[in-house]
């Protein structure tokens, strides 16, 4: 039986289930003439539960053993000359071609007798395993039901119950945030670590040339892997955006804040939240086959050498990017200063911008700090746009019309392509994105303290 | 010596005035600065659209032959189609089958083609010549032709008008894409070729007609005329079932628990600063993860939509948490006592009143949070969907691509004049599917809001 046809079966079970539990308190209630502690539905919902819920968690814990028990059965009966010679990898592959084999896939070149063997065997097994997985699970749903159903009486509080395994389901799926971070963390670092076997973490973050030559080079080219140059490009693109983003993006929420008038910052307000999903590729595409261009041909008017895909394309076009996103965090804390500030100093006679500029602006100063920050988070984590726009090129220069690469466009190309996670050329990735999150993160912690300090100024 | 007193105030009021114009000409200078960045920022977003735009509608018509072709006996020399004969196993017949088909891929479809080609142009087409003749039509075609005669063996013997794509270069050729008074030497066509090409056009024999390939085929390599997003499509299409599936779920059950049952202690503090941080780390970084835990540890398939779909699903879930949240902060607690107050308990409150009410605003959310998954590009390029796939997949496990990494394939292509309009079809397409999104979920949210 398939797993989908399994899990189908359980899921007809349990509206059964249900149906029978909702039947049995309502006559359960008409025999006694009382009032049930629930409702009939949460009965019902209850012996579903107790007759799906052991069952699915055998299911889940089966496809997740079996397979492995399977593979160590398979192993022993191997002949031993056939696996004495074989090293962790070539067994993995070896299982693999036997796995085909008993799923009556072809493998290339056809299977070995042995391997024909030990696949006969495999299948053998995994017929046996899927009869007990399904007989288990039947027997399970059938005790879960019954014992489930003949509980139920005006005293069991069933309602509690159900509640308990929601508040469970909930807490559980809350959870899977902090997975994520633990997951990211621990991935990074466990790879990272292995990278720094190779090289020295001093070599790593000092390091002033980035040259990591193919893994095929051979061990005793190693490369050079220091961090500086593309630190150095991150930085300089960023910078450009932010030049580009924050006055364009803080004038004009103070423009939406203060002066538009209400058409239209209805019209502009959604305009600007769409432009915020405008997917970054698309930003990309048109700072290399637009904005690239543009500027090149107008450094050849003033007579400057700008090439096509620069640190200036790619910041400038990065910048227009952030642009929706410093403005409507920025609109978000002018409109929270409080109204009495305004009023006092309209009432002393300044006018609109002096009351902005010297009194709303410095009251909301740490909150748009905060927005500064999260858009420099962003910039720095962007990939998509420095990847076709920014030349790639890793040396230390301090020219913007020149190509730069950045962290995460060499993150990209470390990791596409082959993918041997054994060669420090793809492990340097993680690395990288240590580095990366490290830095985004402490932005994003500094910027959250700020933004929420002010917050709690005008609460 | 003194100053009347009267003149000491006209003095003031003068000075009073004096800087009052320039202080009224600083505020209009300060408000016209504010109208000048709102008018720059929409400006350069149109020039973004209709740059895109410019460039990626004419991709949507493509130079396009309408030919009579005929399926000459002489040269499709095939024994009819096999039909099953009474007695005969489902296997064998299969088999016969299968030897047929092969046979008939070995038929010199392209014959065919130059046939027809040399009929319209009105003249014989020497061998040596042979080679530009044949760059006239894409090389995908002679395919379509064996499928077309697979299909329906009845046009063995007959002319039919078909309808098929020339190359690529002859595209841009006739769309002028490319400066026709190149040296032949910088031109992508021979000279003899692109005297084809205008004759054929003048006679009405290329036209511009709109391009199905564009959705209907999958990328290809050989044939890039016909490229098109099917493949990309589904794939996009299978994360997103994922995504929805898994995300949507699980955010909005977490954001319950925060919102509504969680201690205010330790442990849930840590869970929201952990959330407000996951939602602003950087989506590359997401890939890294799917690309030492789903495929390093788990050893699930490289370029496979349900890891995509996994990788997006950790990346949206944040923002759909943040959404949901606030959305549920704005339902007054006077709903929540009145419930309690009739006997509900917190679980009914929540399920009942609660949640029914906050529902547009989850959904607003949701969306925002798929909508913003359906652009991503960067993580799944670290799972390997950047890959070369020319199948449309089946399943979630198998090989695929997706919209943006489509649009990241092709900008990248060598053949340049074509692929740049290709590509801002594409991307024509998937701001498309976005903005639609976008606008669905600012219209629920205009729709259902409520001021309490």
């Amino acid at each position: 039986m398939s797993n989908l046809a399994l899990i189908a079966t359980l899921l007809v079970m349990m509206a059964l289930a249900y149906h029978l539990g909702l039947t049995r308190s309502r006559a359960v209630a008409a025999e006694h003439d009382v009032r049930m502690h629930s409702r009939p539905g949460y009965y019902g919902v209850l012996v579903a539960l107790w007759c799906g819920l052991p069952a699915l968690a055998i299911f889940l814990l089966w496809s997740f053993l079996a397979p492995q028990l399977i593979d160590m059965l398979v192993t022993q009966q191997l002949p031993a000359d056939l696996v004495a010679g074989l090293s962790d990898r070539e067994l993995q592959t070896l299982l693999r071609r036997v796995t085909a084999l008993a799923n009556e896939q072809g493998v290339s070149g056809g299977g070995s007798p042995e391997e024909l063997a030990a696949a006969g065997h495999m299948a053998r097994l995994q017929t046996i395993e899927n009869f007990s997985l399904v007989a288990l699970m039947a027997v399970l749903v059938v005790v879960g039901l019954i014992f489930a159903r003949r509980r139920i009486s005006p005293n069991w509080r069933a309602r509690n119950q159900v509640e308990r395994v929601i508040m469970f389901a909930l807490a559980a799926s809350s959870a899977v945030a902090i997975f994520t971070t633990i997951g990211i963390v621990l991935s990074m670092l466990g790879e990272a670590l292995r990278f720094f076997s190779f090289i020295s973490p001093a070599e790593f973050f000092f390091g002033t040339v980035w040259n990591p030559r193919f893994s095929t080079a051979g061990a005793s080219s190693q490369g050079d892997f220091g961090l500086l140059p593309l630190l150095w490009g991150t930085m300089m693109v960023s910078t450009i955006a932010l030049l580009v983003a924050i006055p364009v993006g803080l004038m004009t929420a103070i423009y939406m804040a203060e002066y538009a008038p209400p058409w239209l910052r209805n019209v502009a307000k959604p305009v600007i939240e769409i432009l915020a999903g405008i997917p970054t590729i698309v930003y990309g595409f048109f700072a290399l086959i637009v904005v690239g261009p543009f500027l090149s041909s107008v450094g050849d008017l003033i007579g400057i050498n700008i090439r096509t895909t620069s640190a200036l394309t790619a910041g400038l076009v990065m910048g227009i990017m952030i642009i929706p996103f410093v403005s409507s965090l920025s609109d978000d804390i002018i409109t929270q200063v409080p109204k009495s500030l305004r009023d006092g100093a309209l009432g002393l006679g300044a006018t609109k911008s002096e009351t902005i500029r010297q009194v709303v602006l410095p009251a909301a100063l740490p909150g748009i700090v905060g927005a500064f920050l999260l858009a420099a988070s962003r910039a720095i984590g962007e990939t998509m746009i420095v990847v076709l726009a920014a030349g790639n090129n890793p040396v230390l220069h301090a020219n913007p019309f020149e190509a730069v690469s950045t962290i995460t466009v060499t993150i990209v190309n470390q990791l596409t392509g082959d993918m041997d996670f054994a060669s420090p050329q793809s492990l340097v990735a993680f690395a990288l994105g240590l580095t990366l999150f490290v830095i985004t993160l402490g932005l994003n912690v500094i910027a959250l303290v700020v933004v929420r300090k002010y917050r709690q100024q005008y609460e | 010596m003194s100053i009347s007193i009267e003149q000491r105030r006209q003095h003031r009021l003068m000075t009073i005035e004096k800087s009052l114009a320039k202080r009224h000409r600083k505020e209009n200078a300060f408000r016209r600065m504010g109208l000048m960045a709102v008018v720059t920022g929409m400006t350069l977003v149109a020039i973004l659209f209709v740059s895109i735009l410019m460039r990626g509608v004419p991709a949507f018509w493509q130079a396009t032959f309408y030919m009579d072709v005929y399926f000459d006996p002489e040269v499709v020399q095939l024994e009819p189609k096999p039909e099953r004969e009474s007695g005969e196993s489902q296997f064998a017949f299969n088999e016969r089958y299968s030897q047929w088909l092969t046979r008939a891929g070995l038929v010199n479809w392209q014959t065919l083609i130059d046939n027809a080609l040399e009929e319209a142009l009105g003249e014989e087409v020497e061998p040596r010549q042979l080679r530009d003749l044949r760059a006239l039509v894409t090389s995908g075609e002679r395919y379509a032709l064996r499928d077309r005669f697979v299909e329906d063996p009845a046009l063995l013997g007959q002319t039919v008008e078909l309808k098929m794509l020339a190359s690529a270069n002859v595209d841009v050729w006739i769309k002028g894409n490319i400066d026709r008074d190149l040296p032949d030497a910088r031109q992508q066509l021979s000279a003899q070729t692109r005297t084809w090409a205008d004759q054929l056009e003048e006679q009405g024999v290329i036209s511009n007609a709109f391009s199905t390939s564009l959705f209907l085929n999958t990328d290809s390599r050989s044939s890039q005329a016909s490229a098109g997003l099917a493949g990309a499509f589904m794939g996009s299409l299978f994360m997103m079932v994922v995504v929805i599936g898994l995300s949507v779920p699980l955010g909005v059950s977490s954001a319950i628990y925060l919102e509504e049952f969680a201690p205010k202690n330790r442990l849930t503090d840590l869970i929201e600063i952990n959330i407000n941080n996951l939602a602003a780390v950087p989506s590359i970084v997401f890939g890294l993860l799917g690309a030492s835990i789903f495929i390093g540890y788990l050893r699930l398939p490289l370029s496979a939509p349900l890891v995509g779909g996994l990788v997006l699903t950790l990346m949206t879930l944040p923002t759909i948490i943040i959404a949901t949240r606030a959305s549920l902060r704005s339902i007054p607690p006077s709903i929540r006592q009145a419930a309690l107050g009739i006997g509900a308990s917190r679980v009914q409150t929540v399920f009942h009143h609660v949640l029914p009410l906050a529902l547009p605003g989850i959904l607003t959310g949701s969306i925002l949070g798929v909508a913003q998954a359906l652009g991503e590009t960067a993580p799944l390029l670290l799972i390997g969907m950047n890959a070369f796939v020319a199948n449309v997949p089946g399943t979630p496990l198998e090989q695929s691509t997706a919209l943006p990494v489509q649009i990241y394939l092709w900008q990248g292509n060598e053949l340049r004049n074509f692929f740049e309009a290709r590509t801002s079809a594409a991307i024509i397409v998937l701001l498309g599917l976005m903005l639609s999104l976008n606008a669905l979920a600012i219209w629920l949210r205009k729709k259902f809001e409520t001021r309490w």
